[in-house]
């Protein structure tokens, strides 16, 4: 037992994810503790349908929950990458919704391009924007030492009053007050996903598709692609050096100015490509909704980002279980709870892995103190083999 | 004239939020933490205190009830900060990350409370606003002067320029001031003199929340009748404004002033002659202060007179 431990406290990957759980298990507490303040006698039923989240609506619930990871991931991304090379890009946001503006606008307006290319015009301006809206910070904070953060927080706004600005303009349909739908030739390929994730309704075997698309496995490309550039590249190399020391790496002979650039922008065309992945969806999908309201997508690819450690294999994972603890929270409303509750739960997940550090580095070190502790006990009392027999499983247990 | 009245005074109801707020970050900025969760620190302050407004409304009204309110404001600021306080001094954890949860916690927090404990479950809460004064005795007399600045007036604008004399005293004439600076610039150095850096800290931090939670109200009352769980980035804004005031209480003032105007502009273009009558859409003039804020930042942060180890944990055991 103490054997089997020890192993896995020598592997980096366990300690890491170690950290996210008791992250992840810190906030389900306090969102439980909630429930059980605001209406004690359904806390408890709650608490079980935010558990349940995606599966509480069969196979259908699984594709929605990965149809809204899709975005999470790719914001995730765009945070997570910033983070490695340095950068704090809180402007997720922005790009998002800016990205998702020039998808959905091409999606509606530009039919003339011919079928099969038409979305893939569509996901590749979403692209371009997210990085252009990620270009202007990138700029300011290279070359003038503006803070990022403080410049796409103020990129967010911006890009929210436009994107409204430009939707109410152009793409908008004042009967739902929602953005129009895009065109059939713009909408992502099922790819398959739709003859898995359906529910039959009735018995007249008519069947409730999933919105899920391929938007679900360009993300996880996306995903791929991000880890090899970053863990395999040299390029990847001289971001992440730039991150860690501006001057050391200036030395080295790396542009450093161009390394920031870079690094915002990629982040950015990470995020815009979210926002076109999301709203490329037909008429059952997303659609912009244009009120003063920051894109909430941007904001969480902040803790998918923390709970997946900044790895980008990770973040695919911490995305599906934000989302799936989100959609669980739309189920509550049957209990009159208010789904604002997961967002309350999110933030304790994100303050508490602020604390990751403590939990990475002292955790471990201390429960390797413990078993060495045990181990010397065991030594001493090699003269009595059950003692040594009773601290073992006693240890173990831990 | 009448325009300029209105401009004046609509300026002063946002300039003077984003005045407190600002000068909250300065307090804690000064002492080597960075709080960008102000603005979740403003939402909490305006929640409590206008829902204390919105519940006792019938029993009391005028300045009590908002002087009472402040009292909240300022106490809800304080606790809430708290918890930035323990991440970033105790945990030495990442202060960005610390705030941006205290951030997305206000809203939801607001939200979720104000649904549960109102009839069907509403997120806004209304309150009847009873707290402007006509005009102040005497004061408001005056010509031009009283039209400018004692009519149509809101006590929290005299509280407001009043915490502004008493944060320059506080940071430049007391041992507290200079102790707090000490600890923003150089935490070893003032350790090693005795001075207690983490309290200092989490002195810094608490009074940024109290000055938060206040300029949270104060940015509620006289531009709304309803809370409705945001302060429309106020909080961020008003980093700027302390960055752009580069951390001087009087500068961060006329950092204030110009921002305060900027979103005058935003909000009133409709009531001002020259820019009613030009066809700018209302979203293009939201965009403003944020666009101005983007620039004022191009252009002061090159010299940036950042405290020195703002942001960075202290941990006695470094060097």
């Amino acid at each position: 037992m103490i054997a089997v431990l020890r192993k896995l406290l020598n592997i980096r990957g366990f300690n890491n994810a170690t950290s996210s759980i008791v992250a992840i298990l810190a906030g389900l507490l306090f969102g439980f503790i909630v429930l059980l303040i605001s209406n004690p006698s359904q806390a408890a039923d709650g608490f079980v349908i935010i558990l349940k989240g995606g599966f509480s609506t069969g196979a259908k619930g699984m594709g929605q929950v990965m149809y809204f990871a899709t975005p999470l991931i790719l914001t995730g991304l765009s945070v997570g990458f910033a983070f490695k090379t340095g950068l704090f890009n809180i402007g997720a946001s922005g790009q998002f919704i800016m990205g998702a503006f020039a998808a959905v606008y091409i999606g509606v307006k530009w039919t003339f391009i011919p079928a099969p290319f038409h979305w893939m015009v569509a996901l590749l301006a979403a692209t371009l924007v997210g990085a252009l809206w990620a270009l202007i910070p990138g700029l300011l904070k290279a070359y003038l030492n503006v803070h990022e953060v403080i410049s796409t927080i103020m990129m967010n706004y911006i890009g929210m009053y436009l994107a409204n600005y430009l939707v109410k303009t152009t793409v908008y349909d004042s009967k739902k007050a929602l953005s129009m739908s895009v065109a059939e030739s713009a909408v992502l390929p099922k790819a398959g996903l739709d003859k898995i994730f359906y529910n039959t309704m009735g018995s007249s075997g008519a069947v409730d598709v999933s919105t899920v698309n391929c938007g679900f496995y360009i993300a996880i490309v996306m995903a791929i692609i991000i880890y090899i550039v970053l863990n395999k590249t040299t390029f990847g190399y001289e971001l992440k050096a730039c991150g860690f020391n501006r001057d050391a790496s200036k030395y080295a002979g790396i542009n450093e100015k161009r390394s920031i650039v870079l690094s915002m922008v990629i982040a950015g065309a990470l995020a815009g490509l979210g926002g076109g992945l999301l709203y490329l969806s037909g008429a059952s999908g997303r659609h912009i909704k244009p009120v003063d309201v920051l894109a909430p997508e941007g904001f969480n690819g902040i803790p998918v980002a923390l709970l997946g450690l900044s790895n980008p294999i990770g973040i695919i994972f911490s995305a599906i279980f934000i989302s799936y603890i989100t959609l669980g929270g739309n189920y509550l409303q049957t209990l009159d709870f208010v789904p604002e509750i997961i967002d309350i739960i999110i933030a304790c997940i994100i303050y508490f892995s602020a604390f990751a550090l403590i939990f990475r580095n002292i955790l471990p070190a201390l429960l390797k103190w413990r078993l060495s502790v045990a181990e010397k006990k065991r030594s001493q009392s090699s003269d009595s083999d059950e003692e040594g027999l009773a601290t073992e499983t006693e240890e173990g247990k831990e | 004239m009448n325009i300029l009245y209105l401009v004046v005074q609509q300026t002063m109801f946002f300039s003077i939020p984003l005045l407190i707020v600002a000068l909250g970050g300065v307090f804690t900025e000064r002492g080597g933490v960075t709080n960008i969760a102000l603005d979740g620190m403003m939402i909490m302050g305006a929640f409590t205190s206008i829902f204390f407004i919105n519940r006792m409304g019938g029993v009391m009204s005028g300045q009590p009830l908002l002087l009472l309110a402040i009292l909240i404001a300022v106490a809800t600021g304080m606790i809430f900060s708290l918890l930035h306080a323990y991440a970033s001094v105790n945990m030495k954890a990442d202060q960005i990350i610390s705030g941006t949860a205290l951030n997305m916690f206000a809203p939801a927090f607001a939200i979720y409370v104000a649904r549960m404990i109102q009839e069907n479950s509403v997120q806004q809460i209304t309150f009847s606003n009873t707290f402007r004064i006509a005009s102040v005795p005497i004061l408001g007399d005056i010509p031009i002067l009283g039209g400018l600045f004692f009519r149509n007036a809101y006590i929290t604008t005299y509280i407001g320029l009043l915490i502004l004399v008493v944060s320059t005293i506080v940071l430049y004439k007391t041992r507290f001031g200079l102790r707090l600076r000490a600890c923003g610039e150089h935490p070893h150095a003032a350790d090693s003199v005795g001075i207690n850096v983490y309290k200092m800290r989490y002195a810094g931090v608490i009074i940024s929340g109290g000055l938060a939670g206040l300029g949270g109200l104060v940015f509620v009352v006289p531009t709304s009748t309803q809370f409705n769980a945001t302060v429309s980035g106020y909080g961020f804004l008003a980093l700027a404004v302390m960055i752009f005031g580069q951390w001087k209480p009087i500068r961060v003032l006329f950092a204030a002033f110009f921002f305060g105007l900027m979103k005058t502009i935003a909000s009133a273009y409709s009531v001002i002659p020259f820019l009613s009558t030009s066809q700018i859409p209302s979203d293009v003039y939201k965009m403003i202060p944020f666009i101005a804020t983007l620039i004022v930042l191009a252009f002061s942060s090159k010299s940036s007179q950042a405290p020195r180890a703002v942001a960075v944990p202290y941990d006695k055991g470094s060097r």
